[in-house]
This record gives structure tokens, C-alpha cells and sequence, in this order.
């Protein structure tokens, strides 16, 4: 496939899981709810597509773009989702936790900020073991008020490890805008700690794919972290309790031009209408198939939940006072 | 037989563990120097790739090694004051713990955190004198207290050995103690497993860290009169209730000497098991600092407020009389 034609096929894929799932918190199938990435999807396919499967991310609460792009399965993804025991997680994660280790998703993270010295341990570890594998870490405008995050900048610098810092950039933190959140610059908080810096359109893959190729070589090659200010919107609720809640924060005009620039089309228009349409009768029916096997799953056993607690088996004692192990 | 100290037991056990598996490395706060003095020496051992100083970025380091971890490796990190576990209980009790569960099984988290030095170090004040091992239990995460150089010497290894997460708490009361011991017989000590340090017939005591001591003095004290048994649980999740239970079977009188705040602590806990399911032939006693307890700087006051050896004497006292 050609790259053009594997960029739009990643953000067709995480703009129409997203459509999908969100209709499962409407019927109710997906309880909790969603951080819908719709808007956003150009920078997990830019970033992605220039990394390689041993190559290791963290991601976020809004990570189902992060970790479809990484490559993890749909299907399984859809059923993680679900609650259902066939997804990534066995139904242990759900939306917030997603993971696939065997693909160097080391998990979406419900704590903003959490997966950026995370992402800084796993690959100096990697370098320590004589591999060559870079880490991306995901995360928004807020997590850059996160001093967990600082101290991971300053960690990643100092001991020039192959970390790439991926700013998602959508203008606000749940409701409060950048400009009331943030002193200085976003790129700013990185060139401080002498991390190079560059500020790229998000809505666009092929320049969120050319600033991550530089950086992915710059550590590859020893020369320590980079951090990409990616600009982007999102479409819709910062989650979908938002509608319900009908809490009103972004002005209307805001939100119509915003949707303008969309990176599905921007991307799309670069193909030809047929490849395009393959693509997207493809992924209906890969999707058409994620919806009928979290349907059909099992939900996992209640008398398991407390599986997994710890890697050395089950320890302590149950809820009534009776010994686990 | 060799006298061993409770820190050179702690060195011993980290320089024997990084000695038999390259995987296992350090990182802390001015750890090359050693000024804990349980590092000293490893990094003209072991090399900078092993024994990494830290800056003073507890949040970032602790989750560092999450990701070590993650990875393959098997990372030992020394806090340098118990309370800086406040500062990363985010990283610890919501990030390290919860992976396995939270990934369906597909991470270990094998990270031991270690605090040479958890209490009262008399004239510390507010910031330098928690004891957090309560917490730690109460999350699920293993927790470790060793009593005495051997025992530390054991579930230190142990805590390294483990797939989990494990804080291992080295009571300041207790660093100063020495013991007699065949060096080649110190051994891992399993999670799990406590210990009857004294055998006694009319109460239980249960005592953690440097109490350990102060329980044995007391019953020491009260021999002609009173036979105690001195029960440490070593680790206090997982909890040898089984142990426990065993030793109510026999004394069926129970006080526990805890260097916790009262409300939510380890004694508190104790006490609720044994009166749900054990044998007790008379009210519980438990003597611990107070209810949210900071402890203040003079000495007498920080006194005051420690669980020790009066008030322990006390309630044994009031324990077995209740049932004469
Ligand atoms: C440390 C922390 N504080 C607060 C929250 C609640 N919360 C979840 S998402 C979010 C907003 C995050 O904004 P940003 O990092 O810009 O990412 P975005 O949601 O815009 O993608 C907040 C406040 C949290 N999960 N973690």
C-alpha cells in the first residue's frame, strides 16, 4: 500500500471505530462512555506510520486512535471496549487502559501525564538490552501543567534517551483553552530541558510523518528525546457524558470551522476515488465484524475478578473475609 | 558466626541480588556515594549503567522504573525520607499495582521500593517521621517491614526476586540492631510467612519493625507474671493470618503494637480478623500513635506520640486481668 494510501486507511480506521463505538454508549453496550479522538486521527497515523512494530507507546484516556494505529487488533480492541473477556485486556481495561505489550502499546493511561516517564523507563531499558527501539509518548495541551511530565523532560534529556514527546494540541483541557491553562508556549516547556521542539499542523498526516521521521532518527542515532507540538481540534464532546451533562464551552463558529480542515478529507482528496472506496468497504466490513464478535463474546467470569492483581497469582482474601491464596 | 548489622544486611542482600542477575540495577538519590550507606560500594561493582543517580524527581523516577520494569528489567529504587512515598503514591498505588490487573495480565511490574529509614528518627519533625506501611497494605501492594538483620537481610532479597511491585520498609528503630549469624545461612524469607520470635502461653503480642524489640522487652519484663508470645508477621500484605490464628489458638489474648496512625492502620485491621474468625477469650487491645498523627519535633513530644513500651506493658496487663 502505498503511504499515502496507509495514513488515510488509519484514520479512516480510528474515525469510523470511533462512530461505531460511540454508538455502543448510546445503546449502552459500552458503559462508562468514550474520549472520542474523532478530529484528532492524523496525528496517530502520522507518528505511527514512521514508527516500528518493536517500537514502544504510551497513550492517554482519549487513546483508541494510539493504539489502532500502533496496529492492535480492531476486533479485539472493539471487544476490550465491550468489558468483553476476548478483548485486549480480557475486559480488565476498557477504553482508558487499552494495551497490547506484544505491540509496544504499553497502555492508554486514565492519568493525564502518567505515560511520559513510562515511555522514558522502557526505552532506556531497551537501549540498555542493545536494542535500537524508540518510545513515543501521547498526550494532550493539559498534561504539559503535569510536573510528573517536567520531570520526565528533564530524565529523557539528561540521559539522552530515544523518547519522542507527541503534544496533542486541541486547544483545551476538558473546558478550560490553552491560553487560560498554560504559561509560555507548549513547545517552550521543552526547549527549556534543551529538548529540540517543533510545532506542526496535526490535521495534517504527512507533516505530523516528516517532523516524527526526523525526530524517530535523530534517536535512533543517540541524539536523545524531541517533542512535537501537533495543532489539532477535536470534533466532538471531550467525552460523550458530555452531551448529556450539555455543558457549553466552545463557541459554535468555533466548532464549524474547526471541523472544516478535517484530516479524513485532507487526506482522502490525495487518492483516487476508487482506492478510497475499497478502503472504506474494507474497513466497514472489518468493523461490521468487530461490532458482531464484542456482541457475541463472553462477558468474564465474576468469579475472576479479581484475577491478574498480582503477576504471582492470587494473594489476600475476598470481600467476606475468605483467603484467595 | 559473623555479627551482621541491619544495614550491612540490606547491602548485602542488593550487592548478592545485582551480583546474580544483571538485570536488577538501583537508582536513588545520592546512592553512588551512598549516603543510606546501603549502596555503598556498588557502584565501583556494578558500574553507572547499574547504580544511577537520580535528580530529585521522585514522580519521574518512580515511574521510570514502571517502564524498566515493563521492559524486562528489574529496578531497586531507594527513597531517601518515607514520606517522599506521598509524593509518588500516584505512581506507585495507581500505576505499578494496577497494571497487571488493568492489561488483562500482559505486564509484571517487578519494582522494589525501598526506604532505609521509615519512623520516628527522633527531632526529624512533621515531613521526616511516617511510618506509610499502612497504606501500602491497604492498596494491595506487598509491604515488607524486617525486624532483624537476618529477616532483612531475607525479604529484601525476596522483595527484589518478586514480579511485583514490594515496599520494603527498614524501620530507623530498628538500623542500629546487630545480630550473631552464620552468614552463609542467611536465606530468602518468604511473603507470607511470620515469625514467633518468643513463645509464650497467655497473650499474643504482635509487633512490627523496630516493636519487634520493644515487644520482646517487654516480655522479658513481665516474665515471672505473664507469658507472652511475640508474634511478626514480617510482611504485612500478604498477611500470615494462618500464623496469627495458630498463635491465638494456644495464648487466645491479643494486643498489637503498632507504629501506625490508629484510625485505618495495620492494628486495626489485625484486631477485625482475629475477632471475626480466631480464637480470643477477651477483648483486644491495640496501642499505635493517635488518630492522624503528625509528630511533632521536641523529643518529648515525638515520644508521646510513638507506641512504646509502657503503654504496651499496660495493655498485656489489662488484656490477661480481663480474663482472670
Ligand atoms: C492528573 C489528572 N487530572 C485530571 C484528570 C481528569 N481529566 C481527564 S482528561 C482531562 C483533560 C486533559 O486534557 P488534555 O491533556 O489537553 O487532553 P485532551 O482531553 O484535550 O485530549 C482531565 C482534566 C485526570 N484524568 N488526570
Amino acid at each position: 500500500m502505498s503511504i499515502d494510501a496507509t495514513l488515510y486507511r488509519t484514520i479512516r480506521l480510528i474515525r469510523r471505530f470511533e462512530e461505531r463505538a460511540i454508538e455502543l454508549v448510546n445503546t449502552g453496550e459500552i458503559v462508562g462512555g468514550i474520549h472520542p479522538y474523532i478530529g484528532q486521527e492524523a496525528i496517530a497515523a502520522g507518528v505511527c506510520a514512521a514508527l516500528r512494530d518493536t517500537d514502544i507507546i504510551t497513550s492517554t484516556h482519549r487513546g483508541h486512535g494510539h493504539v489502532l494505529a500502533k496496529g492492535a487488533d480492531p476486533v479485539r480492541m472493539l471487544a476490550e471496549l465491550c468489558g468483553r473477556v476476548t478483548g485486549l485486556n480480557q475486559g480488565r481495561g476498557g477504553s482508558m487502559h487499552a494495551a497490547d505489550f506484544g505491540l509496544g502499546i504499553y497502555g492508554a493511561n486514565g492519568i493525564v501525564g502518567a505515560g511520559g516517564a513510562i515511555a522514558v523507563g522502557a526505552a532506556w531499558a531497551k537501549r540498555r538490552q542493545g536494542h535500537d527501539t524508540v518510545s513515543v509518548s501521547f498526550f494532550g495541551d493539559g498534561a504539559v501543567n503535569q510536573g510528573v511530565l517536567l520531570e520526565a523532560f528533564n530524565l529523557a534529556a539528561l540521559w539522552r534517551v530515544p523518547t519522542l514527546f507527541i503534544c496533542e494540541n486541541n486547544g483545551y483541557a476538558t473546558t478550560l483553552t490553552t491560553e487560560a491553562a498554560i504559561a509560555g508556549s507548549i513547545t517552550e516547556r521543552a526547549t527549556a530541558f534543551g529538548i529540540p521542539a517543533i510545532t506542526v499542523d496535526g490535521m495534517d498526516a504527512h507533516a505530523v510523518l516528516d517532523a516524527t521521521r526526523t525526530a524517530v532518527e535523530l534517536a535512533r542515532s543517540g541524539g536523545g528525546p524531541s517533542f512535537v507540538e501537533c495543532r489539532t481540534y477535536r470534533f466532538d464532546a471531550h467525552h460523550t457524558w458530555e452531551h448529556k451533562a450539555r455543558v457549553r464551552y466552545r463557541p459554535v463558529e468555533e466548532m464549524e470551522t474547526g471541523r472544516l480542515r478535517d484530516p479524513m478529507e485532507i487526506q482522502g482528496a490525495l487518492l483516487d476515488p476508487a482506492t478510497r472506496a475499497e478502503i472504506d468497504a474494507e474497513i466497514e466490513e472489518l468493523l461490521e465484524h468487530a461490532v458482531d464478535f464484542a456482541r457475541s463474546s463472553a462477558s468474564p467470569d465474576p468469579a475472576r475478578a479479581m484475577d491478574y492483581l498480582y503477576a504471582t497469582g492470587p494473594l489476600g482474601r475476598d470481600g467476606t473475609g475468605l483467603a484467595v491464596a | 558466626m559473623a555479627i551482621l548489622s541491619y544495614g550491612k544486611a540490606l547491602q548485602r542482600a542488593l550487592r548478592d541480588e545485582m551480583g546474580l542477575d544483571d538485570q536488577v540495577l538501583v537508582l536513588g538519590e545520592d546512592i553512588r556515594v551512598g549516603v543510606n550507606n546501603v549502596t555503598t560500594g556498588l557502584l565501583a561493582k556494578f558500574g553507572e549503567e547499574r547504580v544511577i543517580d537520580t535528580p530529585l524527581s521522585e514522580q519521574a523516577f518512580t515511574s521510570f522504573a514502571t517502564g524498566l520494569a515493563m521492559a524486562g528489567l528489574r529496578p531497586v529504587i531507594e527513597f531517601q525520607i518515607p514520606s517522599l512515598l506521598f509524593l509518588v503514591f500516584e505512581q506507585i498505588a495507581n500505576q505499578a499495582h494496577k497494571f497487571s490487573l488493568m492489561t488483562g495480565g500482559q505486564t509484571r511490574i517487578p519494582v522494589t521500593y525501598f526506604v532505609p529509614g521509615s519512623g520516628s528518627k527522633t527531632g526529624w519533625a512533621g515531613q521526616h517521621s511516617d511510618h506509610p506501611y499502612s497504606l501500602f497494605a491497604h492498596v494491595g501492594v506487598k509491604t515488607v517491614v524486617p525486624a532483624t538483620p537476618s529477616d532483612a537481610y531475607g525479604l529484601f532479597v525476596t522483595a527484589i526476586r518478586d514480579d511485583d511491585p514490594v515496599v520494603i520498609f527498614a524501620p530507623a528503630g530498628a538500623l542500629h540492631l546487630r545480630e550473631d549469624v552464620d552468614i552463609a545461612s542467611l536465606a530468602p524469607v518468604p511473603l507470607g510467612v511470620g515469625r514467633v520470635h518468643r513463645p509464650g502461653d497467655d497473650v499474643t503480642v504482635v509487633a512490627v519493625g523496630h516493636l519487634v524489640q520493644v515487644a520482646l522487652d517487654a516480655a522479658e519484663l513481665l516474665a515471672d507474671q505473664i507469658s507472652v508470645e511475640v508474634f511478626d508477621p514480617r510482611t504485612l500484605h500478604p498477611f500470615d493470618w494462618a500464623g496469627l490464628a495458630a498463635s491465638l489458638e494456644k495464648t487466645g489474648r491479643l494486643v498489637v503494637i503498632d507504629d501506625s496512625n490508629r484510625f485505618c492502620g495495620l492494628g486495626a485491621e489485625v484486631i477485625a480478623t482475629a475477632a471475626e474468625g480466631m480464637r480470643l477469650t477477651t477483648p483486644p487491645k491495640r496501642v499505635t500513635r493517635p488518630d492522624g498523627a503528625v509528630l511533632p519535633f521536641a523529643r518529648d513530644l515525638d515520644m508521646a506520640l510513638q507506641p512504646g513500651s509502657g503503654q504496651l506493658i499496660n495493655a498485656i496487663q489489662e488484656v490477661v486481668k480481663a480474663a482472670r
